[in-house]
């Protein structure tokens, strides 16, 4: 065929195509003919009545304490918005009358709204937010005054105590990223954004309900459409109940009042958190109303940030409490027995190496060195333990020393359920070697030995190594949240983990954490009638010595197990000791003693000074 | 080579350049409807730079300059540059997918400034409309080839693609009106008739797929789509294959036992006819099959290929339906397929839509009296679903008076590039065409609620600087090759 033909053949196609537009114009054609002339039905829709679609929030959830006291709940509150192209003339100094604002605020707040990202003049614009009930009386009342500015409802948190703001957390308009990602969302609703209620947000925030309304050309609603047919309930959000004891958290936040520190405490056998103290605290009810924005403010500029979650965010050396471990990993190894015996003579000397120790008894066994703290014991052990021959040098015996370490919590995140949770350090052989080359042995890393060095912790971690000798080889992964209404708390809550030494190893480090009580560095811990057990902390770092401790009671059927860090407290008998013991009593027996109670007052009282820097 | 020399005015296409300036005109007018609101505002506001009405007059203006720089380079200019331009829009495509902030998911906005900002993806039409012409009109060009086949198709899913990985992904689909160009210069039409019967299945199979025939236990979408394949295979071997006695007999066959079984059936004794479908289409699957070996007719290997591809295709896309799509991508083609009322959700848009319409009535409302527009109840009233406005307000007159406009600016450049002497300029114009029915087709068809929702705007009736300019790029490059047509390059 030549090409003339088909160019020819082909030039026939174009009616084909005239025809595809001709017939895509009938049928449109016919199609609004349909719509518009023929169908009554849309005219009868739109003449006189529209859609209107309304969101309708649900509750957010409620936070109870362990003892199912209420924390957390809402509370109405407005917000003030605008449509810019729909203000006409306004008599300002009224508006800001009602509003209680002067002229110059309500200046300054219009010309940051026109600055901002998002801007338009056909939208809904924030004027101001958060009104309380009274506040927004006035401007209600007057309303009709201000064509263009409306008024929404919203739902805010309010809070029955003083306590645990750092983890109960905050709620904030969602973000634009967050809106794009999540369909959920739309423009200016509250999401979690810290603590609690960021972690647990998809639970608290329940389902949006929709209400079909129907309106008229002016606007008016006039009723929902087909009684209400359309509408769907929205579902409020789930319930929490917190592991928490608000009396006993308050109890915490005030012995760490003008101390920066932490406590933690956590029931062992399920893994639920106690209380867990920040110091500086805040109290969460600042941040309610009118005031927030100056208060947030000031708490954010704070050079102690109080809105840091020490507990879980800070690192820091473990100190002695740390000796409880390497026992428990010499223990399993075959390094040492309980009977095992080292020389201290006033410290662990290695060819021209020294690292001090205290007064005591010398050489000595397993319990006492753990009842009284001794620096050379767990030195030697460490130094054992790389000689022993087990391993193929120290490389290897530093990662099997690493991986006990693993097993029991460290150098990762725990995982508990609020966020920003900090992994703290373990190092492993290739961190050593990188900086050493291959030239390094358990002398080059004694320190770890005794928790000091590159080794850190946070105080959760800290606390979680407590509950796990409490339990003598396991932990439950320590949550917040102990129940969720009509849910189930995800395994990793209700499991639990054993670490890599045997119980038999742990009932060990148990006797001499005992007879540290009764016999050595924790006897101020000591509560009559009940078998605490312990051990103190001292942790050099720059400044002076922060005071740490561990504890948990009963010893056979424990109840409680907490860890205590304060810093620049000094000795862990100090700060740690006391403290410790007010938070077990106070949880073991449900109120102090009288003699108790004049410790907690001294202890409340007492100001660490930490200088004008940054913290 | 010959050049005619003259006043290139005397030469440009005037109905054109008319019927351009009344959409342009009708579509900022509609602007002005959408984005009025009830406050007593000076009419003078519109032309405000503030405002959207101001903005997209500004453009336009912008649009009408650059199409009068366009119209001052010769044919020979645009063809020697085809590629080049291609090539740097298709970078550009590539590399507005890295630094392109995310708007709504999509990555396809270059900010210029505070409050301007463009979409290079616009002006790859006109790129890829360009290179298309320039590739296929080189000597010797033919579409039975396969090279030449394969580097068209990939001349213009290339940008398709890039738009993809922008998540524009309404706007790639418009790259498949050059298939339509493609058909016009020679693709075998079997590609159209695949995808038109693919279409009509999926239709036609989900639709009534669920619907019984009153005294049988049969699915009447799946009886019909297997009446459609035995249909469709019969019109192609009619029209592609030898017609002879041996394909009447096929034809006795098929209609004697649809029409027969259908009848015994329903009065007589009910028995599942879907099974005599299925040994019919067999039957003519082995007989095609014998004609091949016994005839030596290869044409109708292809009717059993197309045979065998309808009920894969069938049969997938019951599981695409159920197991594939997403939930809410379920619900909207079940929405659009009046299967399931909506309100609240992906039906919203599309049922506001139809109300605004069905409310302007045979003169509609007036400028700027819409209700149903003014109240927002239609949500991109000024980008997507502008024809909203012009239905709610110009009413049944004012819609179809924009329609036919449309429908007469399409057909002119058809008209226009059937009267090229040279495959370049053909092509350039059927291009043109083909993009412009595109847009009209899916955007107005969805609006009045016969076609899926994918958001791509009306030409010259959508607010948008970018592509009201993109489009007169590609108009006004198209009028001076018109105007070149009798040279011969």
């Amino acid at each position: 065929m030549s090409n003339a033909y088909n160019e020819f053949k082909y030039e026939k196609r174009k009616y084909v195509l005239g025809g595809i537009v001709l017939l895509v114009v009938a049928v449109y054609i016919v199609r609004l003919f349909n719509l518009q002339i023929l169908n009554e039905e849309y005219k009868d829709k739109a003449d006189s009545n529209a859609f209107y679609k309304k969101t309708v929030y649900p509750a957010r959830g409620l936070m109870y304490d362990r003892k199912g006291r209420l924390l957390v709940y809402n509370q109405p509150a407005y917000d003030i918005t605008f449509i810019p192209r729909e203000i006409k003339k306004t008599d300002t100094l009224e508006l800001c009358s009602a509003l209680g604002i002067t002229r110059d605020d309500f200046e300054k707040r219009m010309a940051l709204i026109r600055k901002s990202r998002g801007y338009s003049s056909y939208t809904e614009q924030s004027f101001m937010t958060r009104l309380s009930a009274e506040e927004f009386a006035p401007f209600n009342e007057k309303l009709y005054r201000f064509p263009g500015f409306y008024v929404r409802k919203r739902s805010i948190r309010q809070y029955t105590h003083g306590a645990a703001g750092v983890l109960f957390g905050d709620i904030g308009e969602v973000s634009q990223k967050k809106i794009d990602s999540d369909p959920y969302y739309t423009r200016g609703d509250y999401i979690g954004t810290q603590g609690l209620e960021a972690s647990y947000e998809e639970v608290l925030r329940g389902e949006k309900g929709t209400e079909m309304l129907l309106r008229d050309a002016y606007g008016r609603i006039q009723g929902n459409y087909r009684d209400g047919a359309y509408d769907t309930l929205p579902v409020p959000g789930k319930n929490l109940t917190l592991g928490i004891d608000i009396e006993l958290q308050e109890l915490g936040e005030r012995l760490l009042q003008n101390k920066i520190g932490s406590i933690v405490a956590i029931e062992p056998s399920t893994g639920e958190i106690l209380c867990m103290v920040s110091s500086p605290s805040y109290d969460p009810r600042l941040l309610v109303g009118r005031q927030r924005g100056e208060n947030h403010e000031q708490l954010s500029q704070d050079k102690r940030k109080p809105l840091m979650n020490r507990a879980v965010m800070g690192t820091y050396p473990p100190g002695s409490t740390f000796k409880t471990s390497q026992a428990l990993t010499f223990l399993q190894e075959g390094v040492i027995t309980h009977e095992t015996n080292f020389h201290c003579s006033k410290g662990f000397r290695y060819n021209k190496f020294k690292l001090g120790c205290h007064a005591h008894g010398s050489p000595l066994p397993l319990y006492p060195a753990i009842a009284t703290s001794c620096n050379a014991y767990f030195c030697w052990g460490l130094v054992r333990m790389f000689s022993s021959g087990k391993y193929k040098g120290a490389q290897e015996a530093m990662d099997v020393w690493r991986d006990y370490m693993v097993s029991m919590g460290f150098g990762y995140k725990l995982g508990i359920d609020i966020p920003g949770e900090a992994r703290g350090m373990i190092p492993n052989s290739k961190y050593y070697s990188r900086h050493y080359g291959n030239y390094w042995n358990a002398v080059t890393v004694i320190s770890i030995a005794i928790g000091q060095g590159e080794v850190t912790l946070t105080p959760l971690q800290i606390a979680n190594l407590c509950a796990t000798i409490a339990n003598r080889g396991t932990f439950v992964t320590p949550h917040l949240v102990s129940s969720i209404e009509g849910d189930t708390l995800p395994g990793i809550y209700r499991e639990h983990r054993p670490t890599k030494a045997g119980r038999a190893a742990y009932e060990d480090v148990v006797k001499g954490m005992r007879q540290a009580v009764t016999d050595g560095t924790c006897r101020g811990a000591a509560i009559p009638g009940i078998e605490v057990c312990g051990k103190t902390g001292t942790a050099e770092n720059k400044g002076k010595d922060h005071s740490a401790f561990i504890g948990f009671a009963p010893m056979d059927d424990p109840k409680i197990s907490v860890a205590v860090y304060v810093e620049n407290g000094g000795f862990g008998a100090t700060y740690g000791v006391p403290i410790g013991k007010l938070i077990m009593e106070k949880y073991l027996n449900d109120t102090l003693s009288d003699e108790s109670l004049k410790k907690a007052k001294e202890i409340q009282d007492r100001i660490i000074y930490y200088g004008e820097g940054e913290r | 080579m010959e050049r005619e020399r003259g006043n290139i005015l005397h030469k440009i296409d005037w109905v054109t350049i008319a019927l351009y300036l009344s959409l342009g005109i009708m579509g900022w007018f509609a602007i002005c409807g959408a984005s009025y609101s009830y406050i007593e505002s000076d009419f003078l506001e519109f032309l405000s730079l503030g405002e959207r009405t101001g903005k997209q007059a500004m453009w336009m203006g912008v649009s009408f300059f650059t199409g009068i720089i366009l119209l001052c380079f010769d044919k020979r200019i645009y063809k020697d540059w085809s590629f080049i331009i291609y090539i740097f829009f298709t970078l550009l495509c590539i590399v507005t997918i890295f630094i392109a902030r995310d708007i709504k998911g999509s990555r396809s906005w270059i900010s210029l400034g505070s409050s301007f900002s463009l979409q290079p993806a616009e002006f790859m039409k006109f790129a890829t409309t360009l290179a298309l012409a320039s590739f296929m009109s080189r000597h010797g060009f033919s579409l039975q080839k396969k090279g030449d086949l394969i580097g068209s198709l990939v001349l213009f899913m290339l940008p398709m693609l890039v738009i993809v990985g922008q998540r524009e992904t309404g706007s790639a689909l418009v790259y498949l009106s050059f298939f339509i160009v493609l058909y016009r210069e020679g693709m075998t039409g079997l590609v159209l008739l695949t995808a038109v019967s693919a279409i009509v299945y999926f239709i036609v199979g989900i639709r009534f797929g669920e619907v019984h025939f009153e005294s049988l236990d049969v699915s009447v979408g799946h009886y019909a789509v297997l009446v459609l394949i035995q249909l469709f295979s019969l019109a192609m071997v009619k029209f592609w294959c030898k017609y002879d006695k041996s394909a009447l007999v096929l034809f006795v066959v098929n209609v004697v036992g649809t029409l027969g079984c259908y009848w015994i059936a329903i009065y007589l004794i009910s028995f599942n006819i879907i099974i005599v479908q299925y040994l019919l289409v067999a039957f003519n699957v082995i007989y095609l099959l014998l004609r091949v070996r016994l005839e030596k007719e290869k044409d109708n290997l292809w009717v059993v290929l197309f045979i065998v591809g309808s009920l894969a295709f069938y049969a997938s896309c019951d599981y695409v339906m159920h197991n594939v799509l997403k939930e809410h991508q379920r619900t909207r083609i079940e929405v659009l397929l009046g299967l399931k009322e909506d309100l609240a959700g992906a039906g919203y848009n599309v049922h506001q839509s139809k109300i605004a319409i069905g409310s302007g009535g045979v003169t509609g409302k007036g400028f700027l009296n819409g209700t149903q527009t003014k109240l927002k109840y239609v949500p991109e009233q000024d980008t997507d679903f502008i024809f909203c406005t012009i239905g709610e307000e110009q009413g049944f007159a004012g819609s179809v008076a924009v329609i036919l406009v449309f429908a007469a600016f399409v057909l002119r450049l058809m008209y226009l590039a059937e009267r090229q002497n040279d495959r370049f300029g053909r092509v350039y114009g059927y291009s043109l065409a083909a993009i412009f029915f595109f847009h009209f087709t899916i955007n107005v068809g969805m609006v009045l609620g016969i076609m899926p929702v994918i958001g791509i705007p009306l030409p010259f009736f959508s607010y948008g600087g970018s592509s009201f300019l993109g489009f007169s790029i590609l108009l006004f490059s198209f009028l001076r090759v018109d105007a070149d047509r009798n040279v011969r390059l």
